[in-house]
């Protein structure tokens, strides 16, 4: 299937026409990857949270070999298996990014694609520093937070090679209002953001816990607002709708999975002699909504930049509906 | 250039700096084994050891008592590594009977600018069953600390020193001893395995000899004083430190008892 987009712009320019091109194989790798990306953060938190982080004491290779797999007993259990997923990561990675370069016509889904790449190289990179340089907290919370942002360009990816994306003609409604939807999405992001890295500081002992805490009612209200301005003004934009939904879900989810992760680490925790069952499932539950409420809200502001654009004076729309973008 | 060409050297430029990162860091790794068996080098160069007249050496001797109810000891779960066995449990305050055991003692302050050489035989520490013992260690700086592995599974050793080098290194079953020593003075060093994540250990580092642990019954035993005044330290992991002033004259044996306080919750 073929979607051709070649519009006059509000401005009157024309667009150059983009041909996008549905492909299930590449698409259905490319929600493969964003899978196991979600999977390989949940492994990554494993590591911290059962603190196995410097149970293979070497890196790139395991015990000094690059192949072998050792006894996975105790904390090797945990970092070897991180680092199994991560290869498969990134061997994903890689073909996706030339299945991309081979079929997408899209140039900047091809850049993005090659972007992955980079992405999981310095994401791979980081992760054997923060081994050799045992665990310094600013490289494990950079190592942390670069692979939120892969993720949320795994799923990125997904989204845009998905048949929806590319056969929808989307509805488009201008935003009038101040700020608009989009600025609140984008605004969202930033605070998540924000979060994800001290949330991870902290897990990486690197700053306490209150920062997190702290900022953590910034992000309720900030995403509360996004969600709710999204659900009264646009919920029958289904993109838009969904992805909303989902995002205020997730919200209250995660600050329940906060709570119980505070009680077992930090306020019970604080002495126990070694990682106990609940706070490990509690800490790891958190970081994974955690990944999947930042990857949701880059779905809800890409969708919003699709359906919702925002309004300039010189961009007053003349006849909603029909424009689209890719 | 194109905008494909471009691209295609951004990628190789990205994966080049990976490797090169790659490769500094694993000639970084190569050196760790190098000093696997090698002494750390001390911050200065010792000096002659300053004379002490044997005829005329005091001792310090007394117990350490725990000022309150006896902490239950927590269970420890090793159940994630069949070759962990037996019974462990967390040695973070040990008392037996009001006394308590683990504490390091060792003389804070008193003896000047005075050396002392430093002992050739090697002090053990041992992991068995997925413990460490003696989980509280003393050693002079620059002595050797022989390590050894008496599990069915291999145990990485691994030094957080606030002062000293850190290093982290695994030691298979029945795989040599791995000898170490520690440059500068440091108390309560910890010590952990991240392959069990219940062991820890702490050693501590002093200059001179001057230092002990309390045993099971909470005694200790610090012989072979010059006379003269002092700062005796009694350090403990959670309870923190206490110090006492003593003053020790020629051939004096002199009894200093110290108690800890249970720590605030």
């Amino acid at each position: 299937m073929t979607a051709l987009f070649s519009q006059p712009s509000p401005r009157g320019i024309t667009l150059k026409a983009i041909r996008a091109t549905y492909n299930r194989g590449h698409h259905r790798l490319a929600v493969v990857l964003a899978c196991w990306t979600f999977l390989l953060i949940i492994a990554g938190a494993l590591v911290t949270s059962n603190d196995a982080g410097l149970s293979v004491p070497d890196w790139p290779t395991s015990f000094g070999s690059w192949y072998k797999i050792p006894k996975l007993v105790g904390g090797v259990k945990f970092e070897h298996t991180h680092r199994m997923i991560a290869q498969g990561a990134g061997l994903l990675t890689v073909i996706l990014a030339v299945w991309t370069w081979r079929v997408e016509k899209r140039r900047w889904l091809r850049v993005l694609a090659y972007a992955a790449v980079g992405t999981v190289i310095a994401q791979g990179i980081l992760g054997g520093i923060t081994v050799l340089f045992y665990l310094p907290p600013a490289v494990s919370s950079a190592h942390a937070a670069l692979a939120q942002t892969f993720f949320c360009i795994a799923v990125a990816i997904a989204l845009f090679t998905g048949k929806r994306w590319i056969e929808e003609q989307p509805r488009v409604e201008f935003d009038q209002r101040r700020p608009s939807l989009f600025t609140l999405t984008m605004l969202s992001i930033f605070v998540l953001y924000v979060q994800l890295v001290l949330g991870a500081m902290f897990r990486h002992h690197g700053l306490s816990w209150w920062p997190h805490v702290a900022n953590a009612v910034v992000v309720s209200f900030v995403l509360a607002w996004t969600a709710v301005r999204a659900l009264t003004v646009y919920s029958h934009i289904e993109a838009v709708r969904r992805p909303a939904i989902a995002m205020l879900s997730l919200v209250i989810a995660q600050l329940c999975l906060g709570f119980t992760a505070f009680l077992t680490r930090v306020a019970w925790g604080r002495n126990a002699v070694q990682p106990e069952l609940p706070m490990v499932m509690a800490t790891v539950a958190h970081v994974a909504v955690g990944a999947l409420l930042l990857a949701t809200a880059v779905i809800l502001a890409i969708q919003v930049w699709r359906h919702v654009p925002v309004a300039f004076e010189e961009r007053v729309p003349q006849a909603q509906g029909d424009a689209s973008t890719a | 250039m194109n905008k494909k060409t471009g691209w295609t050297g951004i990628t190789i430029g990205i994966v080049a700096l990976g490797a090169l990162l790659v490769l500094g860091a694993c000639s970084k790794k190569e050196e760790a084994p190098a000093s696997n068996s090698m002494a750390e080098q001390p911050a200065m160069s010792a000096p002659a050891a300053t004379p002490i007249d044997p005829a005329t050496v005091a001792t310090i001797n007394g117990t350490v008592k725990f000022d309150g109810p006896a902490p239950k000891a927590s269970k420890i779960d090793m159940s994630q590594d069949p070759g962990c066995k037996g019974s462990n449990e967390a040695e973070n305050v040990v008392v037996n009977g009001g006394d308590l055991a683990n504490v390091f003692v060792y003389v804070k302050d008193g003896l000047g600018n005075r050396t002392f050489d430093v002992p050739k035989d090697p002090v053990v520490l041992e992991q068995q069953g997925c413990k460490y013992h003696p989980h509280v260690l003393g050693v002079m700086a620059g002595q050797t600390v022989q390590i050894k592995n008496s599990d069915p599974t291999t145990h990485n050793i691994h030094p957080t020193p606030q002062n000293n080098r850190e290093w982290n290194e695994s030691q298979p079953p029945s795989s040599p001893a791995i000898e170490k020593n520690f440059a500068r003075e440091e108390i309560m060093l910890p010590v952990k395995c991240n392959q069990h994540p219940w062991m820890k250990m702490y050693i501590n580092v002093v200059k001179t000899p001057f230092y002990a642990v309390t045993d099971k019954d909470g005694k200790y035993e610090i012989k072979g004083l010059p006379p003269g005044d002092y700062t005796i330290a009694f350090v403990q992991e959670k309870l923190g430190e206490q110090d006492q002033k003593v003053t020790v004259a020629a051939k004096d044996t002199k009894t200093v008892d110290q108690s800890f306080k249970p720590a605030a919750e």
